[in-house]
């Protein structure tokens, strides 16, 4: 589904990224760990193009986005992204937030994205929440609230950019249940993630990603419980599984 | 000379020359209103341009002469834009214009350059993670602009508009110069006829503190509203 091949992304002088080949299958869940400032962030921006790469491609379902010559924003509507931050929309209502990119891209009629956005809304268990603005909302169910809105442009893979890293610790779990439920339905996942213990419960492969390549890459249990790299091996003996 | 008889004799002179305050408070709004609205539209405009991607080469061009204007506007004192455009603009424009008419344009060009930094300030003050999150979900930049960032920012560049109004209350009295009638004109021609400087001084004083003030108390009000909303 995504195929990367010798991704390379400078900032200035910095060196983000220095060379990264990788591929995604459909229905796959690739979790990224590794050590801040790392790259893990930059790579994962790279797939839809919010951060241009220096040189390398990108193919995504067969066309090649790095090139200028394709329309991004067709991709992207293909691509869901959660932020850390969560980048809600707070002058929009809970309902707005999730409907304005299905219907301002003619994806839906207004109603029809309503009807899918409360069906978004109540699985999440949101949809109280509908008329509200965001600012009215915790922390988590602002996560909650951004993880649906990708979801309604019907996206083939999801990508996750430290979903819970900005979370107060209690309202970590209501996050990751959702992201669990995405795992459980089939959704193509990329998740870059300090939730170690989460990420090896989910993930069907996991990429370690330090000093701008990926160090070391294999199932969670070769990864974690087996690590072959001494830069694995010393980052994961710093974290929490 | 007694403090109260200055009172005395400001409240003398309000009476008698009523209709010429009068008639320079409202030459004073009309300045002050149609300038900040005229500016909002050049301003606006200015913002546009500096925002546009049009490229020759590696530099963009239109940016690069925007930027160069606002820095000039703001640069340079106004009185000195004032008489530049007093005496340049009739030499140039084929049409005849009066010396209101000028001195509108160099306030207009004036506050043009002053709105176009509130709206890149205001653009720019919008969390960037909005643009990503609408790009990331394939809005182009038209699209984002429009939807996500503009209505944002109209929440931080219209208390800014206000109070470049408040300004341009009192930098229209830089326009009697001129003497095209405002505030600070009249003041001055009754200040000559009565020998009473000082006090037409504070009479004029008083009415741009009023209308300041009172301006600044109505966006304080909308602000609270803005916020509310928010």
């Amino acid at each position: 589904m995504i195929k990367v091949n010798n991704l390379h992304k400078s900032f200035g002088e910095l060196e983000v990224l220095k060379g990264i080949d990788a591929h995604i299958e459909k229905g796959e869940v690739v979790s990224i760990i590794g050590p801040s400032g790392g790259g893990k962030s930059t790579f994962l921006r790279c797939l839809n193009m919010l951060e241009t790469p220096t040189s390398g491609t990108i193919i995504f379902e067969g066309t090649d986005i790095t090139n200028e010559k394709t329309d991004i924003n067709v991709h992207r509507q293909k691509m869901g992204m959660v932020f850390q931050h969560f980048n809600v929309f707070p002058h929009l209502t809970v309902l707005e937030n999730i409907t304005l990119a299905p219907v301002t891209l003619k994806k839906k009629t207004p109603e029809e994205a309503k009807k899918q956005a409360m069906a978004l809304l109540e699985r999440v268990g949101l949809a109280d929440k509908a008329g509200e603005y965001p600012r009215r909302l915790s922390g988590g169910q602002k996560q909650r609230l951004a993880i649906v809105r990708a979801l309604a442009m019907e996206p083939d893979v999801m990508l996750f950019d430290e979903p819970t890293s900005a979370l107060d610790p209690e309202m970590v779990g209501e996050v990751l249940e959702v992201i669990k439920a995405l795992v459980d339905d089939g959704m193509t996942i990329v998740l870059v993630t300090h939730e170690m213990g989460f990420a090896k419960a989910v993930s069907d492969r996991v990429m370690f990603i330090s000093g701008g390549v990926i160090a070391e890459e294999g199932t969670p249990e070769q990864v974690f419980d087996n690590p072959q790299n001494p830069r694995t091996k010393d980052f994961l003996s710093k974290v929490l599984i | 000379m007694s403090i109260g008889k200055i009172l005395k004799n400001v409240v003398k002179l309000l009476i008698k020359y009523r209709s010429a305050f009068r008639q320079g408070i409202f030459m004073t709004m009309k300045l002050s209103v149609v300038t900040v609205f005229f500016g909002m539209i050049f301003g606006s405009l200015i913002a546009l341009l500096k925002m546009s991607e049009f490229r020759i080469g590696k530099v963009k061009p239109l940016e690069a002469i925007m930027n160069a204007y606002v820095a000039f506007m703001r640069g340079t004192p106004l009185l000195l834009q004032l008489y530049f455009f007093y005496f340049f603009l009739p030499k140039i424009i084929p049409i005849s214009l009066d010396k209101y008419q000028c001195v509108l344009i160099g306030l207009v060009l004036n506050s043009a350059a002053y709105v176009a930094e509130i709206i890149r300030a205001g653009i720019a003050a919008v969390d960037p993670g909005q643009m990503e999150a609408a790009r990331s979900l394939g809005l182009n930049y038209k699209q984002a602009m429009w939807k996500i960032i503009a209505p944002q920012a109209v929440k931080n560049i219209l208390p800014a508009l206000g109070n470049e109004l408040v300004s341009m209350v009192k930098e229209t009295s830089l326009a009697s110069t001129f003497y095209i009638g405002e505030i600070t004109s009249q003041a001055n021609i009754v200040g000559g006829i009565t020998y009473m400087q000082i006090e037409t001084l504070m009479i004029s004083g008083i009415f741009y503190f009023v209308i300041t003030a009172t301006l600044t108390k109505l966006i304080g009000i909308y602000e609270k509203r803005l916020k509310v909303s928010d």
